[in-house]
């Protein structure tokens, strides 16, 4: 139910409300009333079709792969 | 080994020494459907079974619907000229007589939609006709049903209302730690809600009650690392909440979306399928939107709904007992002719675990 997909922008309609985001290589309408700052090329999380946020994308290049770095910090923390 | 295998390894680890202290396996409660499913399909719930109790808590919205909402959903879309516009998720679960599917057979008008966006469009669509949409969900849904208050409002739709029978998390989170029937070492806390909430909102879970919890993804990496934070927190007697979901979690969550709730909703009691009412824990309309407010547009007469005999949902939500502990399982109650909620919804506990790790067993 609470399932959220995130995406790309792709463009931002006249007006900043909407945007075309891709999803698994399809394109789709998402409305942008709920987040603040979002540019083309961002991430965002999608909801029952709006966007509940960007994506920081350097939080997700982290989570990405570097385990052996993630294992490493832990161990000294 | 690969990195994922050492935290495999290092999880068990964790779990054995805290086994050790408590004379029993650690119980960690996830609290979100999709974190269900998560760790059921991903097999984690299996691989780890003989080192950590993973049990499912409260966490589908749609199974902790009351009987008598969803009595009054159906009675909603049996109306003339009315029709019920929903999320997917509610259409199979069935209230004491029949779930909305089946009253859409018999001729009831019910329409799926997969934003709420959606059914305000259709309203707008159909002026002859009155659109009531289903306001169910979490901390997660409850805003973008807001944004179709708003939506509603703008353009002036006089044929447009939700039946909101929203949920929210804290209140039921406080309510299972005040039991005192509860046993569960840390929670696994759902990523999405905390979307909304921010890691802030979710500290009392450890800063009042004393025990951990982590902020998880639904990827299998993210699950993998919570479950290792989770497991070192418990192993370390620390009491914290921590975000390991940090690309979408902020501190203070999302600030748009708590004002749209708020604008529109005023915390309300509810009944939960299982657990009984708990106070503030639902969302009903602000006055300023009684127009908007089916419960207040329509008058119905529902009779007072009854559970299914014999079905052990309301023990499997509040994580007493795993979904095969039920009599039921699998024997009457399976996905394709459900008893209970919990096997209906997509992700119910006794869904997820009949579709995955059940399947193993037969």
């Amino acid at each position: 139910m609470c399932l959220g997909i995130p995406g790309k922008v792709i463009e931002i309609a006249e007006g900043g409300t909407t945007a075309t985001v891709e999803l698994f290589g399809a394109r789709v309408k998402v409305a942008l009333d709920l987040v603040e700052g979002v540019e083309p090329g961002d991430y965002v999380l999608i909801h029952a079709g709006y966007a509940l946020q960007k994506l920081n994308l350097e939080h997700a290049r982290e989570n990405l792969g570097v385990w052996e770095e993630y294992l490493c910090l832990h161990k000294q923390g | 080994m690969s990195a994922q295998t050492r935290l495999i390894a290092r999880i068990k680890e964790s779990a054995l020494t805290v086994a050790d202290s408590l004379g029993r396996m650690p119980v960690m409660m996830e609290v979100c459907g999709t974190h269900t499913v998560s760790l059921s399909r991903t097999g984690l719930r299996d691989l780890l079974s003989d080192y950590i109790d993973l049990r499912s808590g409260p966490g589908c919205p749609v199974c902790v619907t009351d009987y008598a909402d969803i009595d009054h959903m159906i009675a909603f879309a049996e109306q003339e000229g009315v029709a019920v516009a929903t999320f997917g998720d509610m259409i199979r679960v069935p209230g004491s007589r029949c779930s909305l599917e089946v009253a859409r057979a018999k001729g009831a008008s019910v329409k799926m939609v997969y934003s709420p966006l959606q059914a305000v469009e259709y309203a707008e669509a159909n002026p002859g006709m009155q659109v009531v949409f289903l306001g169910i969900g979490f901390e997660t849904t409850a805003p973008t049903v807001a944004m179709s208050l708003f939506e509603a409002q703008k353009r002036k739709l006089s044929n447009f209302s939700v039946y909101s029978v929203h949920k929210l998390v804290p209140p039921v989170l406080k309510g299972l730690l005040s039991s005192e029937d509860i046993s569960v070492d840390g929670f696994l806390l759902p990523g999405h809600v905390s979307t909304v909430l921010g890691r802030a909102e979710l500290d009392f879970v450890a800063s009042e009650y004393g025990i951990p919890g982590v902020i998880a993804g639904f990827e299998v990496d993210d699950l993998v690392v919570a479950i290792d934070q989770l497991a070192m927190l418990i192993k370390k007697r620390t009491s914290r909440v921590v975000n390991a979901y940090q690309r979408v979690v902020r501190e203070e969550g999302n600030p748009r979306a708590k004002a749209a709730v708020e604008r529109c909703f005023t915390p309300a009691d509810a009944s939960w399928r299982g657990l009984g009412v708990i106070p503030k824990s639902g969302l009903a309309l602000r006055e300023e939107f009684a127009a908007l407010d089916a419960a207040r547009r329509f008058t119905l007469n529902v009779p007072r709904s009854r559970p299914p005999r014999g079905c052990r949902c309301a023990h499997v939500l509040r994580g007493h007992i795993r979904p095969t502990s039920c009599p039921l399982f699998a024997k009457q109650c399976t996905p394709s002719s459900p008893v209970g909620p919990c096997m209906v919804s997509s992700e119910g506990a006794c869904a997820a675990y009949y579709n995955y790790d059940y399947a193993g067993h037969v």
